[in-house]
């Protein structure tokens, strides 16, 4: 019940403030300077992060990871996500790493995959088939990830980045994030190459630079009001690449798990706010 | 007899070793490009085949910020020649065509529908008009654009080029080659010329 009356406030200040927003940019019309806008953005920002529906993602995921699930009816409490067998506490903030067991660089989703498959028994196409929820089809892994990103709020990111395999996975993240193609030419530094860019009126973080790269990184996952769905960072990084006119980022690929290791470290020292709320 | 037969070997050696490096530099991918490749796949109208890079690409990859100015004045001069200009000369068409391409962010993506038109979504990066406040910053401002340039054959030659082909006016610009990547049909671009030009478009008010 406390879950639900917070999700209806949340509803409630998300339409005043849409309101506030609006009347805000219809007075500055008739000037050129969007600085009024940007800053009654950033209160209407505010207002939402008061009543975050992510919590019930966040709730949905506890639940997930304490049920007993799977052929094998195991729960995941003795899924190494980082820290160890069933450590939950800080984990996100080591991610990604490498794991010895699958001898691979996992993020957190994929390592979920991974528990899924080894832990509970699961098909592992069956594990990884519904990433991104929908209202009529609420994804697992996503409620997970809200439970397991919220057991980290507040502390600061920490990727080791040592191991040989992390090594690489970084330099292609890199050389991924640089990569420009497509028919728009378009690569992730077009977007996220410079200070104070905007497209339309929304803010495009630097990535290339320690301190707004830290803000951005450390905000996902985020419940999005225009979705009203959680979003995990693989679902950032599928959904850019849309943006970005290429092919399908396909769900916990070794290229999206190294965009995320270059992203994820140069965010260390950062302190994770996730699961946020954006617009 | 010992100098032409050590020549010859020479030679053959030469010719070994340039043909490898040929290779070498023209279909060895790196590691990140064979990762990419397989970490995407097929959907809708956007192919895997997106993630080859023309020489263009693979230089502004490799140079994102500072290049040498023999890269710069490279990637200008190969665009330049691949601008197509109009058979009919004529490099105006309907500012208010233009405004509705400027404003449509459609096209291309795999979400997009093939068989509808892309916009040229000029606003996400430019200012164009006074009305339209929501406009990004990527680009620079263009309100009175014409106003400050005037209609002239030069001018309109320029902006429908710039718009054809940017990389030709500025080597690793952001902005992507609307006419050369066929995101907009060559009357599209005529319309957007005419929104940046006609002295009754929003644009010069």
């Amino acid at each position: 019940m406390q879950h639900i009356k917070r999700a209806t406030f949340a509803a409630a200040v998300f339409v005043a403030s849409l309101t506030g927003a609006l009347v805000a940019s219809t007075s500055s019309a008739q000037s050129t300077n969007g600085d009024a806008t940007v800053k009654e953005i950033e209160k209407y920002r505010q207002a939402l992060s008061d009543g975050n529906p992510a919590e019930l993602w966040e709730a949905r995921g506890e639940d997930l990871w304490k049920q007993k699930r799977g052929p094998n009816k195991v729960s995941f409490e003795q899924c190494d996500i980082g820290l160890g067998p069933g450590k939950v506490k800080g984990a996100y903030a080591v991610l990604p790493k490498y794991f010895a067991d699958t001898d691979k660089v996992e993020d957190l989703e994929s390592r979920l995959v991974t528990c899924m498959v080894m832990l509970q028994g699961h098909n592992y196409e069956a594990a990884r088939k519904n990433p991104f929820g929908s209202p009529e089809r609420k994804s697992d892994i996503e409620a997970l990830v809200a439970y397991v990103t919220a057991e980290a709020r507040g502390m600061k990111m920490n990727v080791a980045g040592n191991h040989p395999k992390e090594k690489e996975a970084y330099d292609i993240g890199k050389a991924m994030f640089f990569h420009r193609g497509g028919p728009h030419d378009f690569g992730c530094v077009t977007c996220h190459g410079a200070d104070n860019q905007r497209i339309r009126l929304q803010d495009l973080p630097n990535l290339t630079r320690k301190e707004p790269a830290q803000r951005a990184y450390t905000s996902w996952p985020a419940y999005r009001v225009s979705q009203g769905e959680l979003r995990s960072f693989q679902w950032r990084l599928f959904d850019c690449f849309r943006q970005q006119r290429f092919p399908e980022l396909e769900f916990t690929s070794q290229g999206s798990i190294a965009l995320t290791m270059y992203l994820a470290k140069n965010a260390n020292g950062g302190v994770l706010s996730a699961p946020s709320i954006k617009r | 007899m010992k100098m032409p037969y050590f020549a010859s070997s020479l030679f053959a050696i030469i010719a070994i070793f340039s043909q490898t490096c040929a290779v070498a530099e023209t279909a060895k991918p790196t590691q990140a490009e064979i990762v990419m490749k397989a970490s995407f796949k097929d959907r809708g109208q956007a192919k895997v085949d997106r993630l080859i890079q023309d020489e263009t690409q693979r230089l502004c990859s490799q140079y994102p910020d500072k290049r040498p100015k023999e890269i710069t004045g490279k990637i200008e001069a190969l665009n330049m020649k691949l601008v197509k200009y109009p058979a009919d000369g004529k490099m105006l068409g309907d500012w208010n065509e233009g405004e509705k391409i400027a404003q449509s962010g459609v096209g291309k993506q795999f979400s997009d529908n093939a068989a509808q038109p892309a916009g040229g979504n000029c606003y996400a990066c430019h200012q164009l008009t006074r009305q339209e406040i929501s406009f990004g910053n990527i680009g620079p401002s263009l309100y009175h654009y014409g106003k400050l340039r005037g209609n002239t054959e030069a001018s309109q030659k320029y902006t429908f080029g710039k718009i054809y082909n940017a990389e030709a006016y500025s080597a690793c610009t952001n902005m992507p080659r609307f006419g050369h990547n066929g995101i907009l049909t060559e009357d599209q671009i005529k319309h957007l010329t005419a929104l940046l030009l006609d002295s009754n478009s929003p644009v010069n008010q």
